[in-house]
């Protein structure tokens, strides 16, 4: 790992931590109690992961440009847009349980068919299918099909958005409200940006360690390609995609 | 030849090929009866007809859905017999008419299962409409159409992947739950008649002109994928 990687890790283990002093010493909130804190955490991965589909996105898109003019940068936007979905998939996992786990101490229940939770469910699911597809797909089509399905997927996200929020005002029952969104305290607002910032740098971090790992996995399978390191008889690059 | 010819060729071709074999039309028909038969089964539809009105047009997207997804991933498997589809990489026609000629097949033969599924379904389920059923000749092909121009997409997308029958259904039914969501609750409103499907309709439109143009952009860069 370079020096600056390790420097930008040190630094984001400490607003990590600033983060969590931050929202640990946030006020106590009206009618949930310390209960809400979760909130600290749930919103920047919600909101992050809304980001990251957009990399992915936009990553296809430079990787169908370059596939016949620059194969090395293609290979780089390839290597990018599988980062960032694998990131997209990590942050909404986290903030499906993060909002489960508060959902079910608030609430009650531990899922309510509400807009908001709907269409989160459904980007999660399509960025498990973009990662399923990568991995059943032939060698040597992977990168292509999912650039595709990248696109197709990005394009499905905001009809996905107004089409369930309309589905839900028409039918008034079984909504909550608007959680906590709905407006939060001034007092709150320096935690959640500093956690926001927090955890930006996180997905970051994550991303771009992800993003090395797959370069140097095609290096490799090129190496052996061209025949530099003998035979393909290693078993575990196979399975490494 | 221009384009449209283009389209009709792939077209004929594809309608002469199922003319003859009827693989598909009789391989969803059945299917599709045979999930309405099964959902009757658990949902006793005949003895509470409120409830039967409110969650027929799920049930009757979700059974054409499925047939239709058994169809899809044969239409495709036809043309990689004797290598076909190398031929249509060679050819100097446009592939998205490959692919748009593709398309309106599979429409028509999902088309005419829905011919003879909606009076079965009527029968069966024991369904009195309470809206204008009229507007069910706009939802019912907007519908198909959005299922289908996906389906044969991604049916190509997946059609030279490891176990294809499985990648189809997890990669289309993501992508296609905004044109569910419309299709279904469209079809409740006419046969409640308790809402207006017009904002139903306009999503349906919405979701085929992005989904249409997306396909017929990108089905160039799928054929050639290597």
């Amino acid at each position: 790992m370079p020096k600056w990687a390790l420097g930008w890790f040190g630094l984001t283990l400490l607003m990590l931590a600033f983060g969590f002093y931050e929202a640990m010493t946030a006020p106590t909130e009206a009618t949930m109690g310390n209960l809400y804190r979760v909130f600290f955490y749930h919103l920047p991965h919600t909101i992050l992961s809304f980001v990251f589909p957009y990399l992915n996105c936009g990553a296809s898109l430079l990787y169908l440009y370059w596939r016949n003019r620059n194969v090395e940068r293609a290979a780089g936007a390839d290597a990018f847009a599988l980062a960032s979905a694998e990131v997209t998939v990590l942050f909404s996992s986290i903030g499906l349980a993060t909002g489960m786990l508060w959902g079910r101490a608030a609430w009650g229940i531990w899922w309510a068919w509400d807009a908001r939770m709907t269409t989160y469910l459904l980007l999660w699911l399509l960025y498990v299918s973009y990662l399923l597809v990568r991995r059943y797909s032939a060698t040597g089509q992977t990168a292509v099909i999912a650039a595709v399905l990248a696109i197709f997927a990005a394009i499905d996200v905001p009809i996905c958005f107004m089409s369930i929020r309309w589905w839900r005002t028409q039918h008034p029952a079984a909504v909550f409200g608007g959680g906590a969104d709905s407006g939060i305290d001034p007092s709150m607002v320096p935690a959640v940006l500093w956690n926001m910032l927090a955890w930006a740098m996180w997905g970051a971090f994550v991303l771009g360690l992800r993003f090395a790992i797959e370069r140097r996995r095609q290096r490799k399978a090129n190496a052996y390609a061209l025949g530099f390191l003998g035979d393909e008889g290693g078993s575990g690059f196979q399975e490494a995609r | 030849m221009n384009y449209a010819q283009h389209v009709l060729t792939h077209l004929r071709k594809d309608l002469r090929l199922e003319w003859r074999t009827k693989d598909s039309i009789n391989g969803m028909l059945f299917f599709a009866l045979l999930v309405v038969v099964v959902l009757a089964i658990a949902f006793d539809p005949a003895s509470y007809p409120t409830m039967t009105r409110q969650i027929s047009g799920g049930l009757l997207w979700v059974a054409l859905l499925f047939a239709a997804m058994t169809a899809l991933n044969q239409s495709w498997a036809r043309e990689t017999n004797n290598h076909v589809l190398d031929a249509h990489r060679l050819s100097a026609a446009p592939a998205s008419a490959l692919f748009v000629g593709k398309a309106l097949a599979n429409f028509l033969f999902v088309t005419a299962v829905e011919v003879v599924l909606a009076p079965i379904f009527t029968v069966f389920y024991n369904l009195h409409p309470l809206g204008e059923t009229w507007k069910l000749l706009i939802i019912l092909p907007l519908g198909t159409w959005a299922l289908v121009v996906n389906g044969t997409f991604f049916a190509a997308l997946s059609l030279r992947s490891r176990n294809r029958e499985t990648l189809l259904p997890l990669v289309l039914l993501p992508i296609s739950i905004p044109a569910l969501l419309a299709m279904i609750q469209a079809t409740t409103s006419v046969l409640t008649g308790e809402f207006e499907p017009t904002l139903w309709i306009k999503v349906l439109v919405a979701y085929v002109v992005v989904f249409t143009t997306a396909c017929v952009l990108l089905f160039q860069t799928i054929l050639a994928a290597d």
